[in-house]
């Protein structure tokens, strides 16, 4: 059975496609798409990785990631970071708030299962 | 080392084109030929009261033969130089360059002003992409949506066998996006189209203020007892010179209080009394002000009066942050723009000690001449309430000093940058002129 990973991004047709990539890659894909609850359904559903969008309707992606990492059982989760500016004040945010990997909008589709691999790997 | 000045070539100019001999301007000005020899030839310094009866004697205005109206200038120059250092501008010669082809001064001088302003609006541009809250949405929205139309673009083209209800949906999903891209493609050129209209904003509205106060000789008439017209009305017939909202605001702000300090405090007997003492901490008692009021009114005397009295005075006033919120330079004491100043200033010291009001006789490090006298004070902006941190701001009221003697003399600088103290403890970042100094 393959591992499950969630995707938290509030972009259907995002959600569509990187879910259609990564199923026929063999994960199986949760989906979530708002920033107010998502630090709960990463704990009910306990995916193996996370992808998350920094910019979530309710709540950004750096405070749920915070959350998730002081939070038992998620602190060591690798989660992917998706963000729509690239600068390096991004990144180094990215890196401080312990995202596992950070990818730039718009990314390919090829970088996104590249990544997913080898956090889930790693 | 005397840094090499041009008072002197400037004396000597000025004697030749009167065809008078040396000895008998020396005669005049009553100092000894050989005296006169070596001020000419930029050997010995000059200031001051001798400054005054050589000007006298030549019958020209002594701002003319002193460096002081090009200090500005040269300060900018210099400003430059720290700028491009590595473009190796002779920083020993800038005195020389500023009088043998002012011209050209001004121009180097015009342009690294105007690359300030870019620099500037380059910076609010930047930090507009950063944080505009709307312009940061549209871009995210358009960014999202591109890259859900490539991913869903790459999908349809690289996956072989796709089932027909998969390959539908991304069809209507490519579509719906692209549509929706072209909606925010078009709102953010309108956000960043509405950016450009409020340019004007982007310049610094201190600047545009600065200039308008100094337009008017930083006395507004109309703004006097009786002067019939309201800062309002001041601004409104200002026109382009206060183009930004921020000017205006600003220039609201600074007017109403020239407004109020004009109606406590009028000319004449600010004069009058300004004769006998110019000490802005007693005539306050005597007036029944503050001491950063009656600076203020000083510095905002009509330029008639502020002769009689040895002026006209420079004001900068800023706020416990350090940063200017008012500034009227004296040609030979430049504030700088939109750097730091220098700590050791006065103005600084008055802020940690709040209500002393403090004399102190100052010596621009970086100028040939200079000699001032300042008084600063720090005091509490507006109602002192318990239970509510006081907001403190100081003003250092800036006076020529014709006294030239060394007696309780501080030495401070402008601006670190353009500063030739080597050992100076106030020191932030290196001075080109202390490199300069130590390479030659």
């Amino acid at each position: 059975m393959g591992k499950t990973v969630l995707v938290i991004e509030d972009e259907p047709n995002i959600i569509e496609a990187i879910g259609f990539i990564l199923s026929r890659d063999g994960w199986r894909v949760a989906t979530h798409s708002n920033g107010v609850d998502a630090v709960e359904a990463v704990r009910a559903r306990a995916p193996d990785l996370v992808i998350l969008d920094v910019m979530l309707p309710g709540r950004s992606g750096y405070d749920i990631l915070r959350d998730l990492r002081a939070g038992e059982g998620t602190s060591d989760l690798p989660v992917l970071l998706l963000t729509a500016r690239g600068q390096t004040k991004d990144r180094e945010m990215a890196e401080s708030y312990g995202a596992s990997r950070f990818m730039t909008k718009p990314f390919s589709n090829a970088e996104v299962l590249e990544a997913v691999r080898d956090l889930a790997g790693g | 080392m005397a840094r090499p000045t041009l008072t002197g070539s400037r004396i000597r100019e000025r004697r030749a084109l009167r065809g008078m001999r040396q000895a008998e301007l020396a005669r005049r000005a009553g100092i000894s030929a050989s005296y006169l020899n070596l001020i000419e030839h930029n050997r010995r310094r000059i200031g001051g009261k001798l400054l005054l009866d050589i000007a006298a004697a030549l019958d020209v205005e002594p701002s003319l033969l002193s460096e002081g109206a090009e200090a500005a200038l040269i300060a900018t120059l210099r400003e430059a130089a720290a700028d491009r250092a590595e473009a190796g501008a002779e920083a020993d010669a800038v005195e020389e360059l500023a009088g043998r082809f002012p011209g050209w001064a001004a121009l180097v001088a015009a342009q690294h002003r105007a690359i300030e302003g870019l620099e500037r609006t380059l910076e609010v541009l930047t930090d507009r992409l950063t944080h505009d809250p709307h312009l940061a949405a549209s871009m995210h929205e358009v960014l999202s949506t591109v890259t859900a139309i490539h991913s869903t673009a790459s999908i349809l083209v690289e996956t072989k066998e796709i089932e027909p209800e998969w390959r539908d949906r991304f069809h209507r999903n490519i579509n719906e996006d692209s549509q929706r891209l072209a909606e925010g493609a078009q709102r953010l050129v309108s956000e960043l189209e509405a950016g450009q209209r409020r340019q004007d904003t982007l310049g610094a509205p201190q600047d545009e203020v600065e200039r308008f106060l100094a337009a008017r000789g930083f006395h507004l008439p109309e703004l006097e007892a009786g002067g019939g017209a309201t800062p309002a009305e001041v601004i409104a017939e200002a026109g382009e010179a206060l183009s930004s909202t921020a000017a205006r605001e600003m220039a609201q702000g600074i007017l109403a209080r020239y407004a109020e300090d004009a109606a406590r405090l009028a000319v004449g007997p600010v004069t009058e009394a300004a004769a006998e003492t110019l000490d802005p901490g007693w005539l306050a008692a005597r007036f029944g002000v503050g001491p950063g009021a009656m600076m203020r009114r000083l510095a905002s005397l009509p330029p008639e009066a502020a002769a009689t009295l040895g002026g006209p005075f420079g004001l900068v006033a800023c706020d416990a942050s350090g940063t200017f919120t008012f500034r009227r330079p004296l040609p030979g004491f430049p504030l700088p723009r939109f750097g730091a100043a220098c700590p050791l200033w006065p103005l600084f010291q008055a802020l940690s000690r709040p209500m002393i009001p403090l004399r102190q006789r100052l010596r621009l490090a970086s100028r040939a001449e200079g000699w001032f006298v300042t008084h600063a004070v720090a005091e509490p902006v507006g109602v002192v309430q318990a239970g509510r941190e006081p907001l403190f701001e100081a003003h250092m009221l800036i006076v020529p000093d014709r006294d030239e003697s060394e007696e309780g003399l501080r030495r401070v600088g402008v601006t670190c940058r353009i500063c030739p103290r080597a050992e100076c403890r106030g020191r932030r970042e290196p001075s080109i002129m202390a490199e300069s100094a130590a390479a030659g």
